[in-house]
């Protein structure tokens, strides 16, 4: 297992594919750095414009590196299941397409261990784009715009969290985002096994993201109930609930406390569910699969 | 004891049977022929000692051992390249070796990658990515990843397909050496009949799916029956006077610049000198088994069997 696991990196990170992602996030990330550093209080201007009508903001305080990161994860976070489903929708339906699937279900290998060795590949793969994530959004926003606390905007609300009790804050966000993204990547996997190219799957997964971060946005009280809380996009932004802080009786966030752990808990649940029932499926359906590429 | 042994193999696409009721076996140390039309049922059969299609009905056994129940002990002794040699073009020969050899649980040094890749005519490549190779040396280097770990079974589907005459002349080589004198086993599948003529000790011709004939190549061909195609610089001087000749009787076309016999084998050198004797110009004379013309008249393709049969 280890060693297929090792030839499966070996594979994505020799195709030059695998880079897009990384150069992507780079130039996303250093194009937002960009434009808050030459316009960064005109853009808070903008988010705190009613809230500085009735609250105290501290305007020349919010631009720092952690609310840059802040930022730039909220606006990230949602486009980059994409560059996910380009590596995930490609693990087998690539291989298919390449004429290399044949030669690797020929081999005295069984085919569980090497879609499980496929996923883990998959897996780190994501892993290890989030921590490029982090690198580039939290330190180099720290290097280029230093550190404070960081103002939270909630509703009608503004929640500020202590510089020191940040950083604990987004470790667990980019795992939570790991465990988010994996489900993303779980899907574009299961729909790789039914294709004999890779662009099915990685439009497929787009789609079916598109259209559920749709329904999960849409404020319907209908779906509310029935559809929503089932969809796993309606759970992958769970990863805010880390910076809403519980507060004491003046208002204040209290350090080192999550308001509603409960509820990302639940999400945690519902994500590892669908990443369970997707592997589980591409397994199954792969171990059923004919090889005719 | 037979190395395979296949047993009313059926495989079913919906309502297609690609393989109908097929039996057969493979010795040790022979090279079969799997020999059959375009669809007929050849890559289906092979995807299935690979485990790589599921048999609708139907037993595999392989070295003695069932194939769905010893599928990793049986295919650490299979070596194969099934059509085109389809590898990571992104990685080099050497990687692409290694890697699959380790998939066969083979430990190999790179001192061992190094000498089979020598062996198939890739020295000095090694480190080129597999992108920059033709088709012929994506083929060698196809043939050393199904070698690469020493596999007792060897098992070709369509091996020359993408081949220049050079290639397919080297791949002919490289099969009857591994036959001769590495004693492996080799099942290769091929369209094309003389081609697995030239290399089959055993074949068997399948169409539709189905066995049509199966056995030795001498067995199946009649060597009563061979074809002898003369080229001559002048065919109306020629057929005038081989009218006159006994040859005449065992004339069944004469066409452009040919005449075309079927006679028995050991006729040949006789029919060679008789021709000198009477003065035809001959460019060439080429003698055809009638194996071919068997091969068409059994399978689905005998609206095209041309002149060696009307």
């Amino acid at each position: 297992m280890w060693q297929l696991l090792q030839i499966e990196l070996l594979k994505i990170f020799r195709k030059p594919r695998t880079y897009i992602s990384f150069g992507a996030i780079a130039a996303m990330v250093i194009i937002i750095q960009i434009a808050l550093k030459f316009d960064g209080q005109s853009y808070i201007e903008f988010i705190t414009g009613s809230l500085r009508d009735t609250l105290d903001v501290p305007v020349a305080n919010i631009l720092n590196g952690y609310f840059v990161c802040f930022v730039i994860l909220n606006l990230l976070l949602i486009h980059i299941p994409l560059l996910i489903a380009l590596v995930a929708g490609d693990s087998i339906a690539g291989e298919a397409n390449m004429g290399t699937l044949r030669l690797i279900a020929s081999k005295p290998i069984s085919r569980t261990g090497l879609m499980l060795a496929k996923f883990m590949a998959t897996v780190i793969y994501t892993a290890l784009l989030l921590i490029w994530l982090a690198f580039i959004s939290l330190l180099l926003s720290i290097l280029i715009f230093g550190t404070n606390d960081i103002l939270i905007a909630r509703n009608d609300a503004l929640e500020i969290i202590r510089s020191n009790d940040v950083l604990w804050r987004y470790l667990a966000a980019f795992c939570f985002a790991t465990l988010a993204l994996t489900t993303v990547a779980a899907l574009a996997f299961l729909l790789s096994v039914f294709a004999d190219n890779s662009i099915g799957p990685i439009v497929s997964t787009i789609s079916i993201v598109i259209v559920f971060t749709i329904l999960s946005e849409m404020q319907i009280p209908l779906y509310d109930r029935t559809i929503k809380p089932f969809l796993f996009t309606s759970h992958m932004l769970a990863w805010k609930g880390f910076f809403y802080s519980k507060v004491d009786t003046t208002g204040s966030s209290i350090p080192g406390t999550i308001e509603n752990i409960r509820a990302i808990g639940k999400s945690s649940l519902i994500l590892v569910l669908y990443i369970i029932g997707f592997v589980s499926a591409a397994v199954y359906s792969f171990n059923k699969k004919d090889i005719l590429s | 004891m037979s190395l395979v042994t296949v047993s009313h193999l059926s495989k079913k696409f919906k309502s297609h049977d690609a393989v109908n009721d097929l039996s057969f076996s493979v010795e040790e140390g022979d090279v079969y022929g799997f020999l059959g039309q375009n669809g007929a049922g050849k890559s289906t059969t092979i995807r299935m000692l690979l485990t790589l299609v599921r048999p609708t009905s139907g037993n595999i056994k392989i070295f003695g051992l069932d194939l769905d129940r010893e599928r990793k002990k049986i295919l650490s002794q299979v070596g194969a390249m099934i059509e085109k040699p389809d590898l990571y073009k992104y990685l080099s020969a050497h990687e692409n070796l290694s890697l699959f050899a380790r998939m066969s649980g083979s430990g190999n040094t790179k001192k061992e990658l190094n000498a089979q890749l020598e062996m198939v005519g890739l020295a000095g490549r090694e480190g080129d990515l597999v992108k920059t190779f033709s088709q012929g040396m994506k083929q060698r280097l196809g043939i050393a990843v199904a070698l690469i770990h020493n596999p007792r079974l060897i098992i070709l589907d369509e091996p020359t397909n993408g081949l220049d005459p050079q290639g397919i002349a080297d791949m002919r080589n490289l099969i009857l050496h591994l036959s001769r004198h590495l004693n492996k086993t080799v099942i290769v599948s091929s369209h094309l009949l003389h081609e697995i003529e030239q290399i089959s000790n055993r074949m068997l011709i399948i169409d539709e799916g189905k066995k049509i004939v199966e056995g030795t190549v001498d067995s199946l061909v009649d060597p009563a029956k061979t074809v002898v195609e003369v080229t001559v610089d002048d065919l109306a001087v020629a057929a005038s006077r081989i009218e006159t000749t006994l040859w005449f009787s065992y004339l069944i076309k004469k066409e452009n610049h040919h005449l075309i016999f079927q006679l028995p084998r050991h006729l040949i050198p006789e029919l060679n000198r008789s021709l000198v004797q009477l003065e035809i110009n001959v460019l060439s004379l080429q003698a055809k088994n009638s194996l071919e013309a068997q091969f068409l008249s059994l399978t689905r393709s005998k609206q095209y069997v041309a002149a060696f049969t009307d």
